[in-house]
């Protein structure tokens, strides 16, 4: 058994106590020890999406307990390729929190960015419900400290409504994990998957009221629209290399949709039929366009970005609630797309905070040095809008190709494409508004006592748009991949078998094939 | 008993639910901590209700599931944990503003830059 599946959860767990221990008043130490961690998480990462590809399931069992008895980490296509989304944007964003001095402004910057990570990449592996909850746990305390990074009295406002809510989804989700171990008697989830079958037509009461509040909490986390409204003032409060993070954190609540929703109660069970066509298509749709027109009333950038996000997330929770296996691929690409502009945005309203000194979407006098921030904040809007030829387009695309056959395929068409056009006119009144009528407003003033973003600031959030061009060259091969993960995920025979039937060395053997006679 | 304790969760579910509806913070947080009894009685109940059995396999024929009893205790830790710092933001953000609704006020917090 190789040890390797648990390090970027063990990594971090032991990095942030030294960075609080050993290294409290050195910034510089703490720094490097940061970014040292996450480039070894990154490489290792690569190397679990590179020893999964195949279609391998890894398995870790802690402590060497085999399956639904003790916890379980497993890594397959999907695991690993969220894992590799995660590091990435984690070095991106730690980097531009370096760059802009972020890290300076409060205490325990890189301690708690640490656990965050931790919290996420646990999230990702886990192979047992109730773990997912105690990880959930361990990244939504680290996201409270990040979140209220810096203080402030408005952030820390808009911190009580973040906790408040996410302790509220909390809750929810203790009361689903309850409902699901009285009706199954587990939480592993590869067990899981096997009893929900088991269950007779007559008795589906307390597995449905499970299914529909795992679902809820999840949603939650996603910011699905009537569960959004924790999102836009804490985004926007939140300091923005935070936000930019937090740009993941939707992505986990997609996640676990995902993961739960294929294993535990796939499309074709009978007990959950109904929660993905009838329940979810409309709630994503729905979010889709209050996002949207979110994104064009917004009287802030910042809120304007958070809005986005929603939309975004509106978006990816339109292919998941379409259920085949060409949606799901489709929105795995637009998952990794979305991360990146979103938080890539959410850098650059830093960038015209600093420059500008507020984010109201009026016209004040141009300051120096706007052209390339408007450059960048132009490319990133096309991602995140969806226009050619970033990768967005292809995301949509994608996704539209894939609902092309099904029957709310007008529904759908309609929404992303008039959301779309929404989010277009929503972004460029707020690129004209900032970039372009500031010419015609006067004299430029200088900048008194505003420092320019310093160049690995930049480095950063060109990083970030980097990664989105990639990502756009090399849709072919990366939809392939795509592909793969959703084959895998609509086949789980492996994944259950792996988990299941892999002996622990401190466990007895299953008893019927250790003695014929009982 | 299973009456008692069903209804032990209703009623402490109904009044968190109630505080939590509230526009104060504290009405809010002690909503909350309602809302955190309740849900570890009822992962506490999912095991079932076995007075007088021991929570280990043993030659007795009854035993209690001992998994809850350990779901509940994590459950438990959290939940403190979580609403202390719930408190202690609360507190700060009601000592910044002198002002303590849970809710966006009007023209409140928009110039926060």
């Amino acid at each position: 058994m190789t040890h390797w599946l648990i390090m970027p959860v063990v990594l971090p767990a032991l990095l942030a106590p030294f960075i609080i221990l050993a290294a409290r008043y050195h910034m510089g130490i703490q720094r490097v020890f940061s970014v040292a961690g996450i480039l070894a998480m990154i490489a290792i990462a690569i190397g679990l999406a590179a020893q999964t590809s195949d279609g391998m399931v890894m398995l870790y069992q802690l402590g060497d307990w085999a399956a639904p008895f003790g916890i379980v980490l497993v890594g397959d296509r999907l695991s690993t390729m969220m894992l590799l989304l995660m590091t990435v944007l984690a070095l991106f964003v730690l980097l531009y929190a370096i760059g802009s001095k972020w890290d300076e402004r409060g205490r325990h910057f890189h301690v708690l960015f640490q656990f965050q990570v931790m919290g996420l990449a646990g999230a990702f592996l886990t192979g047992d419900l109730f773990n997912l909850f105690v990880f959930f746990e361990v990244l939504l305390i680290a996201s409270y400290g990040l979140m209220i990074h810096a203080g402030g009295n408005a952030r820390l406002r808009a911190g009580v409504q973040y906790v408040l809510f996410n302790l509220l989804g909390s809750t929810l989700f203790l009361f689903a994990l309850g409902a699901l171990y009285a009706e199954t008697g587990t939480l592993n989830m590869a067990d899981l998957s096997q009893r929900v079958q088991m269950i007779g037509a007559d008795e589906t009461v307390g597995i449905r009221v499970a299914s529909v509040l795992l679902i809820l909490v999840f949603a939650i986390k996603a910011a699905v629209v009537p569960l959004h409204f924790w999102l836009p003032s804490s985004y926007a409060e939140a300091p923005p290399p935070v936000a930019a993070l937090f740009a993941i954190m939707t992505k986990v609540g997609a996640y676990a949709i995902i993961r739960v929703y294929t294993l535990i109660f796939p499309v074709d069970l009978e007990v959950t039929a109904g929660l993905h066509d009838t329940w979810l298509l409309p709630v994503a749709l729905l979010s889709l366009a209050v996002g949207s027109v979110g994104v064009l009333a917004a009287k802030k950038l910042d809120r304007l970005v958070a809005f986005a996000v929603i939309s975004s997330m509106g978006m990816v929770m339109v292919a998941i609630a379409l259920f085949t296996e060409e949606s799901f691929a489709s929105a795995l690409y637009y998952i990794v797309h979305s991360t990146l502009a979103a938080a890539a945005l959410f850098l650059i309203v830093d960038l015209v905070r600093q420059s500008r000194g507020h984010l109201r979407l009026v016209t004040d006098a141009p300051v120096a040095g706007a052209a390339l921030i408007a450059g960048l904040f132009m490319v990133s809007a096309i991602g995140i809008a969806g226009l050619p030829p970033l990768s967005g387009f292809l995301g949509k695309l994608m996704i539209l190709n894939a609902a092309f056959d099904g029957s709310p395929a007008v529904w759908v068409w309609a929404v992303v494409l008039g959301s779309s056009l929404i989010t277009i006119v929503g972004f460029s009144r707020a690129g004209s508004v900032l970039f372009w009528k500031a010419e015609s407003d006067g004299a430029p003033v200088p900048e008194a006592g505003r420092a320019a973003p310093s160049i690995l600031s930049f480095i950063a959030v060109g990083g970030l748009l980097a990664l989105i061009v990639a990502h756009t060259v090399f849709a072919g091969p990366i939809y392939a991949y795509t592909n793969k993960t959703a084959a895998q995920l609509f086949n789980p025979d492996v994944y259950i078998s792996t988990v299941l039937d892999t002996q622990g060395k401190l466990s007895t053997a299953k008893p019927d094939d250790k003695e014929g006679d009982h | 008993m299973e009456l008692l304790v069903a209804s032990a969760i209703g009623v402490l579910t109904a009044g968190g639910l109630y505080m939590v509806m509230r526009q104060r913070t504290f009405p809010v947080i002690l909503g909350v901590s309602l809302l955190t009894y309740a849900v570890n009685v009822f992962l506490f109940a999912s095991g079932r209700l076995t007075p007088g059995a021991p929570p280990i396999l043993s030659d007795a024929t009854t035993y209690t599931d001992p998994l809850p009893q350990a779901l509940v205790l994590t459950a438990i830790v959290i939940s403190f944990g979580m609403t202390a710092v719930v408190v202690m933001i609360a507190l700060g953000a009601y000592l910044g503003t002198d002002d303590d609704h849970v809710d966006d006020q009007p023209d409140n917090g928009e110039d926060a830059t």
